[in-house]
């Protein structure tokens, strides 16, 4: 009963939780970002047991490695520090809290009850980069267009969002020294 | 292959490739202080052991017991961990790397990398690279200080832009090879054309791919003429200021350790990996091939030492502007190049 | 063998955690990072419906929410620098009014 399919799976699930919990106690969000992190690699993890290796890959380099790097960067530069309580925030966590046990038990329940017991083996669907390559440039080739302007979009969006404000009358901002 | 025996080899293969590792770490620090001092026209390390050669164990003695400070105002857990996780993935990147071709032991064949050969060896390998951006950003924001935290954070930036150009690079010698596996890539560039010139990867037309790389690992192991974070004469020390002794010898262990692995897989694309000639009884044909490897790493690291010697350090701005607005347009026009070249 | 629906499972759990987060948090850049643990749930149930149906397709899936996530974070990150330099605070009870 006790594959080492299973233990793995725990393990990494094990992680996931505690990581995603952790997001939630923490009051620092260095420690939240922490977490996050160890939450992504432990599901990089959970994407191998399932033979999605080329999605492992890119989990960690792409979500871990540079989307977290930017979360880091801005709790740094913003000097960001430990949350203050409010109001607001004891009524969301007297609410909040046990309306999200509720709904989960809730979810947990019917998903185990009706999902029945068939299994997934390990490495159910090898997804070597090979058979996703050809997937993405040909069944997925518009949705791959579409995201690379979205990504042009965010990137033109950012730059315009986090430059300096504009100079009297619209021109270039002002520089300090030449 | 039973379980056990495979569990057995990769043990002693990985006990057998960290050793060498960390000792390489130790002789790479002494070949640079020798080389760099005969460039600058003086002798480098002459006094302990002969030719300088006990100076890393020296090093290594000095760093045990000097004083492990860790100064009041400092982030503590994020201060202890930030070496941990740059040396730890400094070196974990070694063991996807193939040394030589697999050995045959009466009818076992054991591959000479600490993995089996892993089909998406290279992305494993692009991945720990982009986590141990996570040692140098830590370290600069928990050391409470602002130089560290500016070095910190201009070196992650650094690391981050470089790495884009880095995986570019690799993509035109994927394309050729036709597989992200490192032993495939390797066995891709093997025979030679005209009888003389080997069919490496830096000779078939990944001459600028081999640049962009080199130019992008420089910059990744922020080292000359890219090491303006970590510059004594600009940031103090950067993000490795509050560090003392044994944090600020596994900071310095990472850098090296870096270099090695970055090293090895220009050897593995570029220049042919294990390819060489072979001759001689069958010990020395199995000897052979790592020979080759290793003698191919050590010209890249001299290399690595000789640019050091020889280059002065960019300024951050030109050192960004560098990255983004000529290194990747490189790198992509290098790919689509490739790409047409391969398609017909 | 794990059944499938202890992927699910697992997966409704990151979930329930992001969507909790995002409601209890008051700091802006932590109710964002529950915003990715929600996205990091949904991937692995495609990916774990890919295994189980066989069809490759979920995970080229999750491709593209990771795309989306980055693009997101990037001009959402972009979005909290401008706030901060404006109100001089990450605290989303405080920038409860258009007025400055």
């Amino acid at each position: 009963m006790f594959s080492v399919h299973l233990i793995l799976f725990l393990f990494f699930g094990a992680i996931c939780v505690a990581g995603a919990v952790n997001l939630l106690v923490q009051r620092h969000p260095i420690n939240s970002a922490l977490s996050l992190i160890a939450v992504m690699a432990a599901l990089a993890g959970e994407y191998l047991l399932l033979g999605a290796e080329f999605v492992a890959a890119v989990q960690v380099i792409v979500y871990a490695g540079a989307i977290m790097v930017l979360f880091v960067f801005t709790i740094m530069l913003l000097n960001a520090g430990v949350e203050e309580q409010s109001k607001g925030s004891h009524v969301a966590l007297l609410f909040g809290i046990p309306g999200m046990l509720l709904a989960s038990v809730l979810l947990g329940w019917v998903l185990l009850k009706h999902s029945g017991t068939e299994a997934v083996a390990a490495g159910a669907l090898p997804g070597a980069p090979k058979v996703i390559g050809q997937l993405l440039f040909h069944e997925f080739l518009l949705p791959f267009e579409i995201t690379s302007i979205l990504i042009l979009i965010a990137i033109m969006g950012a730059v315009v969002l986090a430059s300096k404000p504009m100079g009297p009358s619209g021109g270039p901002p002002k520089k300090v020294s030449e | 292959m039973p379980i056990w025996l495979y569990i057995v080899a990769s043990v002693i293969k990985s006990v057998v490739v960290l050793f060498l590792l960390l000792t390489a770490v130790a002789y790479t620090v002494w070949l640079e202080r020798k080389v760099f001092g005969h460039m600058q026209n003086r002798w480098g390390p002459t006094r302990v052991g002969p030719f300088g050669l006990l100076q890393p164990a020296a090093d290594g003695l000095k760093f045990l017991f000097k004083e492990d400070l860790t100064p009041p105002h400092v982030y503590k857990p994020l201060f202890l961990a930030a070496p941990l996780i740059a040396v730890i993935f400094a070196l974990t990147s070694i063991s996807v790397i193939p040394f030589g071709n697999p050995v045959v032991i009466g009818k076992y064949v054991i591959p000479l990398q600490i993995t089996t050969d892993v089909n998406t060896g290279l992305l494993l390998i692009l991945g720990v690279t982009s986590i141990g951006v996570y040692g140098v950003a830590l370290a600069g924001w928990s050391s409470n200080n602002k130089y560290s935290l500016l070095g910190g954070l201009r070196a992650s930036a650094q690391m981050v832009s470089y790495e884009i150009s880095l995986g570019l690079s690799l993509v035109g010698v994927l394309i050729m090879a036709g597989s992200f596996s490192l032993t495939d890539i390797v066995h891709a560039q093997q025979g030679h054309f005209w009888g003389f010139i080997p069919r490496w990867n830096i000779f078939t037309g990944q001459i600028i791919g081999f640049f962009c790389y080199l130019i992008a690992a420089y910059a990744e192991t922020n080292r000359i003429p890219f090491d303006l974070p970590e510059a004594e004469t600009e940031l103090v020390a950067g993000y490795h200021t509050e560090y003392s002794a044994m944090k600020f010898a596994m900071f310095f262990m990472a850098e090296y350790a870096n270099m090695i692995t970055v090293g090895c897989l220009a050897t593995l694309l570029f220049l042919g990996g294990w390819n060489g000639p072979i001759f001689g009884p069958p010990i020395l044909r199995a000897i052979l091939p790592v020979f080759w490897f290793a003698a191919k790493v050590f010209a890249f690291l001299f290399l690595y030492i000789w640019v050091r010697g020889t280059l002065p350090r960019f300024r951050y701005d030109q050192l960004m502007a560098f990255g983004w607005k000529f290194l990747l347009p490189v790198a992509l026009v290098n790919l689509v190049a490739t790409a047409i070249g391969v398609a017909w | 063998m794990v059944p499938l629906s202890y992927y699910l499972v697992l997966s409704g759990f990151l979930f329930a955690c992001g969507v909790t987060g995002f409601l209890i948090k008051r700091n802006i850049i932590t109710i964002f990072m529950s915003i990715e643990l929600m996205l990091n749930g949904v991937n692995l149930s495609f990916v774990a419906f890919a295994a189980h149906w066989h069809v490759l397709a979920g995970q080229v899936f999750v491709f593209f929410v990771m795309v989306v996530a980055a693009a997101e974070a990037a001009v959402g990150l972009a979005i909290i620098i401008a706030v901060y330099r404006t109100r001089e605070t990450l605290n989303v009870d405080q920038v409860n009014l258009l007025k400055l």
